[in-house]
């Protein structure tokens, strides 16, 4: 247990050293993210709040949960990934007693750290500038909503490691990753409540794990009402789901694997 | 008992058979068709604890894709291989606590963090304890006359400090068993000699066993005394280095440059002219003949410079295999 610790202490120090680097880079990227934001001026200013039983602080705080979720629940795995297996770097790593999967984890976790700041700045300024956000929920809830949005961030990670097993068949998996990108936006609550959405399309978005990754975190952190243990126990489900798959595919993929370019 | 052992070991790569032209890509986009490309065949020898073992081969004759199977970064398509006692594909734990990789084009340290940082990766996923790992890389740093490079990022070290930096990356867990792929590419001859010191060194001190390829004779020379010669997927040769050398390389390069311009008739029973441009002549001379043809060279002819080479591997490989010395 101690060495597991030492080793995540390690992963990470290093990894948060090495996404310092790129801290420009990280910021430019919390700046992309501001689709809830945008979503935000788009309904406030067409008067909807009422139409989904929201008051307007309600629609605000949603909005900037859902900004708040998106910048910690980025994943990129698979870009990395693809370009390691493609040029070789991944053969050191499958020659070192650990399993990739914890060096890509613990980099995108250095890099959530490194964007704090940045998103915190941004935060505040919304704050400064809507009035409406007043009122944010007790800091339980608050710290329910962080706790349940690494959750989001694992499953999202879970869910892209699973795609991103396609590299050991694909030399251009990545595209695959894009297919899922409308989905994610539409289902995920992030452009739109859950509840702006017809019954039936709901009851689709709940079929797939994409609420779990936004609408669930983002509602449970703007102090919305949630049923907590049953979006607790979908969350559990796809992961339960997803692990195993990924598991299955790694053993696969690494009988393919050429260790090309290295 | 031996530490490493391949018996009948093959690797094929199934690769698209595309032709070329808008037909041949409109016909692969429709059926593709693939074909298997064999890349090893039948490969077998046994390494002892403690061999230094050179692994050589022109381009392309199977040396890189041996050592893949024989690390177990990729799954061998026929026969078996033992390392250590284990099958390497299966990749346990404790067979990849007892060997190393170190590939000469890649790297495995962060481009943009100094060694050290790598190093303290390497020391926490290998399980070493931070004072030892201080220890061992003091130790090693010494061995490879690394300093301060250690705490510069990686990005801005020198190809050399770099190659040495990763030789310490590779070797801080004391792997029994090092796989050295090219190790000595594109370093200066300063920097492949302490490289190949450090790497004699290391096997004297540990007793490791070390399988190398390279292109360079000269790492060949310095560290094996038993050579493995792989030649188009096929093992060739398996014997001393020595009894090698005598049908491989009888031959050196001499390199003059001349202060005047001579025929090529001028230097007949000097040697087989390699090139000849301008006051530059190459010659390769028979090695016991080599000092009575120095002489008689630099009393015919106004010799400005001279130099004496091995030829490259490739070189002398191609001309074995053309002139069927090995087979």
């Amino acid at each position: 247990m101690k060495r597991t610790l030492r080793l995540a202490r390690v992963l990470l120090s290093v990894q948060y050293a090495y996404m310092l680097e790129y801290r420009a880079e990280i910021a430019l990227w919390a700046l992309s993210g501001l689709l809830p934001l945008i979503m935000l001026a788009l309904w406030s200013g067409a008067g909807a709040a009422g139409e989904l039983s929201l008051s307007p602080a309600a629609l605000n705080r949603y909005f900037l949960a859902a900004f708040v979720v998106r910048q910690f629940t980025v994943v990129w795995v698979i870009h990395v990934f693809e370009e390691d297996a493609l040029q070789g770097r991944l053969s050191p790593y499958l020659l070192q007693p650990l399993h990739p999967f914890w060096r890509y984890l613990a980099a995108h976790i250095a890099e959530q750290a490194t964007r704090v700041p940045f998103v915190l700045a941004i935060v505040l300024v919304v704050w400064l500038l809507g009035a409406g956000t007043s009122g944010w929920p007790p800091p339980s809830s608050l710290l329910l909503g962080l706790l349940v949005t690494q959750l989001a961030f694992l499953l999202r990670f879970l869910l892209q490691s699973v795609i991103t097993m396609a590299c050991f068949w694909s030399e251009r998996a990545a595209a695959l990753d894009r297919l899922l990108l409308i989905p994610y936006l539409f289902l995920s609550g992030l452009v739109a409540p859950l509840e702006a959405f017809p019954p039936g399309l709901r009851r689709l978005a709940g079929a797939t794990p994409f609420p779990s990754m936004v609408s669930f975190p983002a509602r449970l952190l703007s102090g919305g009402e949630v049923d907590l243990l049953g979006g607790l126990a979908t969350m559990a489900a796809w992961m339960g789901l997803l692990l195993p798959l990924y598991l299955l595919l790694w053993r696969a993929g690494l009988r393919r694997y050429a260790a090309m370019g290295a | 008992m031996s530490i490493i052992h391949a018996r009948g070991l093959g690797k094929s790569f199934r690769v698209a058979d595309k032709q070329p032209g808008l037909g041949g890509t409109l016909r692969h986009f429709v059926a593709r068709r693939h074909k298997d490309i064999p890349a090893v065949r039948d490969v077998s020898f046994s390494i002892e604890p403690g061999e230094v073992v050179g692994f050589l081969g022109a381009n392309g004759a199977g040396k890189t894709t041996t050592l893949k199977m024989l690390t177990g970064l990729i799954e061998p398509s026929a026969g078996a291989v033992a390392v250590a006692g284990f099958m390497p594909f299966r990749r346990q734990a404790a067979f990849l606590r007892t060997i190393t990789l170190v590939m000469g084009q890649k790297q495995q340290l962060i481009w943009d963090l100094p060694p050290l940082d790598s190093l303290r990766v390497n020391a926490a996923v290998y399980g070493i304890g931070e004072a030892e790992a201080r220890r061992r890389i003091h130790e090693l740093a010494e061995m490879l006359e690394l300093g301060e490079e250690l705490r510069r990022p990686v990005r801005k070290l020198s190809l050399g400090q770099r190659m040495k930096a990763e030789l310490l990356a590779a070797l801080l867990h004391r792997p029994a068993v090092l796989f050295l792929d090219e190790p000595t590419l594109g370093l200066d001859v300063n920097a492949q000699a302490r490289v190949r010191e450090f790497l004699a060194d290391y096997n004297r001190r540990t007793g490791a066993t070390v399988l190398l390829t390279s292109h360079y004779m000269g790492d060949i020379t310095a560290l094996c005394q038993r050579v493995l010669l792989i030649h188009r997927g096929r093992l060739f040769y398996d014997g001393s280095l020595q009894e090698l050398t005598q049908r491989l390389a009888p031959y050196r390069e001499v390199c003059c440059d001349l202060g005047e311009v001579y025929p090529p008739q001028a230097f007949a029973g000097f040697g087989e002219i390699e090139s000849l441009a301008g006051h530059r002549v190459r010659l390769l001379v028979s090695r016991d003949q080599l000092t009575a043809t120095i002489s008689r060279l630099l009393s015919t002819f106004p010799v400005l410079d001279l130099e004496v080479n091995d030829p490259p591997v490739e070189e002398i490989i191609g001309r074995l295999f053309r002139e069927g010395a090995v087979g």
